[in-house]
């Protein structure tokens, strides 16, 4: 659904090149939903299964089953999002069942962040969060390369300063 | 080449900005008097059985050695920070450095000004002072000067709009108040009957008058009756005579400094709002006012607290005044606004039919409500943000969400456009948005 869309606007006219996000953020959350889910299951069925008899234990397959929902749902999310930077303007879009794209113009921007935090440290990752006057502006980046969050915060704040418009 | 440069830069800096600090009025201290008064009021009614008990306890004698502490530790109180509250007005800043124990200085950019506002509480007006406030996106309650003299504070606020304005900081002090010219005037009557016309008014009187004998029946507690029927009778009161208390009096006037609100029966308040800094305006049209043909218009400025323009006046009269306050723009009239698609009905049933949706070359103009109805406007030059959502009920229906945000952190949505338009729409609003800001003035209106 959202890549025919996506289309659309590429015919439409001046096509901006998206950008997807790099594979790092796809195996971070995968592998956080695997490793909490999975201790979950060991922890249910071992539990379960000491305490109440082997038939209970079967209830540990529930978070396998989430696991493996997670693991595609996660997919689709992160395939969703993508941003590109035209001449005056930022676009971000995601989601798949919730589908939002912000448009933001470069001259509007007040602030450009770059945040990382331990895990996403921890995978490479960092990501890029704008701020313009209004509070509603609800644009992010997560999960960028870090020399690609530096790049993109650098042209940012570049275009920004030449396009500035305020409030 | 640089070093005498530099050198001359700190030499000059000193005689060149002469900054004189002012106190405020020397009246300000007893506004700081009420503060115990108001503690030992608060714990009364917060406890009542424990302040009874206390109460008997104490002699005369611990009541006459308690006031004797108390009122001048207030004094000593309000007069310290008095005396260590200083403002000055630079050229381009106000600065006000306050605190006792905290230091606390604040530096305000004249040509961030939003808006400024002078009020006067009933009491301030008896004591002829005023306060001062300076609408910049960020500024707290504590950034307001209260209090002033009351010329004090229509020279001062003339000569921060002359200097935000761009005036040469040495004939600021002389511009003086710039002249208005009145825009609108809401006579009492109507003022009064627009709020008989009110539901919401209503509601509440209606709400204070059943709830509490129905609790009464049920429990048979005085405490909890009285617990309810306070603040029922205190909405009700606000949301009555309150607002008629508030809004009476309300004139609109225009002036090379901005727009002028002033209004008030018992608090009076002067607000004046410089051009261009009107974010969005609402033209709200509750149901039982469309026979008489009443709108109330609302704005928002960002960092101000006013969010009235007009509380009641005939739709023309209201439209008048918006073209003046957001110069360029005419209010697309209601055949002009287009609803969504047939097929949103499966969305929002009903109510779809509120929706509706007008562009021009100046404003976005979204409106919604069948009863109660809103057109809200923004001015293309501020639009921070566009944004396009889309919930899957409503990709099934083929319709989408576009929300146009502003910088008084207000969001104007057109809800349930068709899908193929609301794409097309969010490219064309953001490259309006970034060209509308061209014809925009400076923020030194003046210059």
């Amino acid at each position: 659904m959202e890549t025919g869309s996506g289309q659309n606007t590429e015919v439409a006219g001046d096509e901006p090149v998206w950008t997807g996000l790099p594979p790092g953020l796809l195996r971070m959350r995968r592998l956080l939903l695997v490793v909490w889910l999975g201790l979950l299951a060991v922890a249910m069925g071992l539990l379960l299964g000491l305490l109440c008899g082997p038939a209970w234990a079967a209830f540990a397959l529930l978070p396998l089953a989430l696991i493996c929902w997670g693991w595609v749902m996660i997919g689709r999310n992160w395939r969703s999002w993508r941003y590109a930077e035209r001449a005056d303007d930022l676009l971000i879009s995601r989601g798949v069942l919730w589908r939002e794209e912000t448009v933001v113009p470069y001259g509007r921007m007040q602030l450009v962040e770059v945040t990382s935090g331990p895990v996403e440290r921890h995978f490479g990752l960092a990501s890029v969060q704008l701020h313009t006057a209004a509070a509603a502006t609800d644009a992010a980046i997560p999960g960028l390369d870090p020399a690609e969050a530096e790049r993109l915060r650098d042209r940012l704040t570049e275009l920004g300063e030449a396009r500035s418009a305020g409030l | 080449m640089t070093t005498p440069g530099v050198d001359d830069a700190v030499q000059e800096k000193p005689e060149k900005e002469p900054v004189t600090e002012r106190r405020l009025h020397p009246i300000t201290p007893l506004r700081r008097a009420w503060a115990p008064v108001a503690v030992v009021i608060g714990w009364a009614v917060h406890d009542p059985d424990q302040t009874q008990r206390q109460l008997t306890r104490l002699t005369t004698t611990t009541l006459l050695i308690a006031l004797a502490v108390v009122v001048p530790a207030a004094a000593l109180y309000g007069f310290l920070t008095w005396w260590f509250t200083h403002f000055a007005v630079t050229d381009t800043e106000l600065r006000i450095r306050t605190g006792l124990l905290f230091r606390r200085t604040a530096h305000i950019r004249l040509e961030r000004i939003q808006a400024i506002d002078v009020t006067q509480p009933l009491l301030a007006r008896v004591a002829g002072v005023a306060k001062l406030r300076l609408d910049v996106v960020g500024t707290d309650k504590k950034d307001e000067l209260a209090f002033l003299g009351e010329r004090e504070a229509r020279a001062l606020r003339a000569e921060l709009l002359a200097r935000a304005a761009g005036f040469a900081p040495e004939t600021a002090h002389e511009v003086g108040e710039a002249p208005a010219r009145e825009l609108l005037h809401t006579p009492p009557r109507d003022l009064a009957l627009s709020l008989v016309l009110t539901g919401a008014t209503w509601g509440s009187l209606v709400a204070a008058l059943v709830v509490p004998p129905l609790l009464w029946m049920a429990t048979h507690s005085v405490w909890t009756v009285l617990a309810t029927a306070l603040p029922l009778l205190g909405a009700a009161g606000a949301s009555s005579v309150g607002r008629f208390v508030s809004e009476y009096d309300w004139t609109v006037g225009e002036s090379p400094d901005g727009l002028r609100i002033d209004h008030g029966l018992l608090d009076r308040s002067h607000e004046t709002v410089p051009p261009g800094r009107v974010q969005t305006v609402r033209i709200v049209e509750p149901l039982l006012w469309r026979r008489r043909g009443w709108v109330r218009v609302e704005l928002d400025v960002a960092g101000s607290s006013n969010s009235v323009l007009v509380p009641v006046a005939p739709r023309e009269v209201a439209e008048a005044v918006v073209a003046r306050v957001l110069p360029g723009v005419t209010v697309p009239p209601l055949s002009a606004l287009v609803r969504p698609p047939r097929r949103a009905g499966r969305c929002v049933p009903v109510w779809w039919r509120g929706y509706g949706l007008a562009v021009t070359d100046s404003v976005f103009a979204a409106r919604q409500g069948l009863l109660r109805r809103t057109l809200a406007l923004v001015p293309h030059a501020k639009v921070q943000s566009v944004r396009l959502t889309q919930g899957p009920w409503e990709r099934l229906w083929r319709v989408a969400d576009v929300h146009v945000d502003t910088g008084a952190n207000k969001t104007v949505t057109a809800r349930l456009r068709d899908a193929q338009e609301a794409a097309e729409l969010l490219k064309a609003q953001a490259e309006r948005s970034r060209t509308g800001r061209k014809g925009a003035r400076p923020d030194r209106w003046m210059v």
